[in-house]
């Protein structure tokens, strides 16, 4: 039998060993992890307009595409921007956590900068690319809008998920649900609020309304509330852009 | 040799985790609604279970009897949170397919099973053998469901779709059941009932 002292000290030395290996672990994968979601969230913005990338095109493209980045507060101010590799104000645009400025203005602390993405395409139209970011049924879900020039109609939207539930809500990664927002108009006609919904049996022909997925009611909803909670953020931004 | 590869084979069917000793089944209800993140799970189990059934049988003789749960769950977690975060590192495509499924490898009551039923009284090698046997032993169970599933549930496998536009012209409807997680309950009974009505010696008097 093992005494009382052995056990006391077998757990520590084995409690203590698993969290050295597991922080070594950690800090040694980290830049690897951090270089990895870099890339996806420039193929995610590079697939937001049209554009296929792999993992290794990815920072080449996204630099030729992506050469102007603002962050914008909610009366359309530009916080912060950069613009052909300078950058200008206190943070990098690229690099603000959607999550972390939705929560501030949940909480109504601190001032918010709002990430906006332009990509020039090849013929010299603008695309802007504005990320979302809700819940769905089982976590988190987000994705990115990219509006055209017109800052009204959708040219592509990309989403992701944490866990949502494979062949249910897991749908909207996939092209089917994904290209039934290409075309819609996500603004009023007065220039005003969100009107683009997800909603059941919705009408094709409609200019505001994309089709749910049957059997994952609560992930449609989550998209449309993200798209609603999101994109009316931006509404001063573009007003001020109409303008110029 | 012959009693080496009877640890491979005998999870198998005999012994099977899934149909016979009962475990894992609810991963094996979560995660089959369609074949590929079944066939993911598989392989992280297998490594998840042979990995660590080779560390508790090195540590075996050391491990006190009356905290061996909690030494075996501290082991497991360990081993699961490395395979996370190296598959985040190198393998980020398949990481994300994983997501949460990973960390419900620590909660598969296959791993603690033969932790405690086998690797804490048996040497390093044959517990080795004995995890991939075993982590083979719950693949199939659950690549079987995720195909059943995925191709009756969605008409696709592996996202290819299978069942041909005509047939869905033609009034054919996917089964919505199927996706759901009382199908994979009912399927995981239709399977059991066919493997021990092939093997009688199973069947309880």
């Amino acid at each position: 039998m093992f005494s009382n002292r052995y056990i006391f000290v077998y757990s520590t030395v084995l409690v203590v060993v698993a969290a050295a290996v597991l922080a070594i672990a950690a800090v040694g994968l980290k830049p690897f992890q951090d270089q990895n979601e870099k890339v996806e969230k420039m193929q995610q913005l590079l697939s937001s307009v049209g554009i296929s990338s792999t993992v290794d095109s990815a920072e080449d493209l996204y630099e030729k595409y992506f050469t102007e980045e603002y962050a914008v507060n909610t009366e359309g101010k530009v916080v912060s921007s950069y613009v052909d590799g300078k950058q200008n104000g206190d943070v990098r645009p690229f690099s603000i956590d959607m999550n972390k400025e939705m929560d501030k203005i949940k909480n109504n602390s601190g001032d918010v900068a709002l990430p906006v993405f332009v990509c020039t395409k090849e013929d010299g139209r603008k695309n802007y690319v504005v990320p979302v970011v809700g819940n769905g049924l089982w976590g988190g879900i987000w994705g990115n809008i990219a509006v055209d020039e017109d800052l009204n109609t959708i040219v592509g939207v990309n989403f992701g998920h944490k866990s949502e539930t494979p062949g249910l809500g897991g749908e909207i990664v996939t092209d089917k649900f994904q290209s039934q927002f290409k075309g819609k108009s996500i603004f009023g006609k007065d220039g005003g609020n969100v009107e683009l919904a997800v909603i059941k049996r919705a009408d094709k022909t409609d200019a505001y309304q994309v089709d749910a997925i049957s059997g994952a009611t609560i992930t449609s909803t989550g998209v449309s509330d993200m798209l609603k909670n999101c994109l009316g953020l931006y509404i001063e931004f573009f007003r001020t852009l109409k303008t110029k | 040799m012959a009693g080496n590869l009877k640890l491979i084979k005998n999870p198998l069917s005999k012994e099977n985790p899934i149909t016979v000793q009962v475990l894992g089944i609810c991963s094996s209800l979560a995660v089959t609604a369609q074949l590929k993140p079944a066939i993911v799970m598989s392989l992280s189990v297998i490594v998840v279970v042979a990995l660590s059934n080779v560390v508790v049988s090195l540590l075996r003789n050391t491990i006190p009897q009356r905290i061996r749960i909690i030494v075996q769950l501290v082991i497991v977690s360990m081993m699961v949170i490395l395979v996370d975060q190296i598959l985040k590192a190198f393998v980020y495509e398949i990481s994300k397919q994983l997501s949460v499924f990973v960390g419900l490898i620590i909660t598969n009551c296959i791993v603690m099973g033969r932790l405690e039923a086998y690797a804490m009284s048996h040497k390093p090698y044959v517990s080795f053998l004995d995890g991939i046997g075993n982590g083979l032993g719950y693949s199939f169970i659950l690549i079987t469901m995720g195909f059943i599933r995925e191709l009756f549930g969605s008409g696709t496998l592996l996202g290819y779709r299978i069942i041909p536009e005509s047939l869905y012209e033609a009034g054919y409807a996917n089964n919505g059941l199927m996706i759901m997680p009382p199908m994979a309950l009912i399927i995981v009974g239709i399977i059991i009932w066919i493997h021990r009505s092939r093997n009688k010696d199973l069947c309880e008097k």
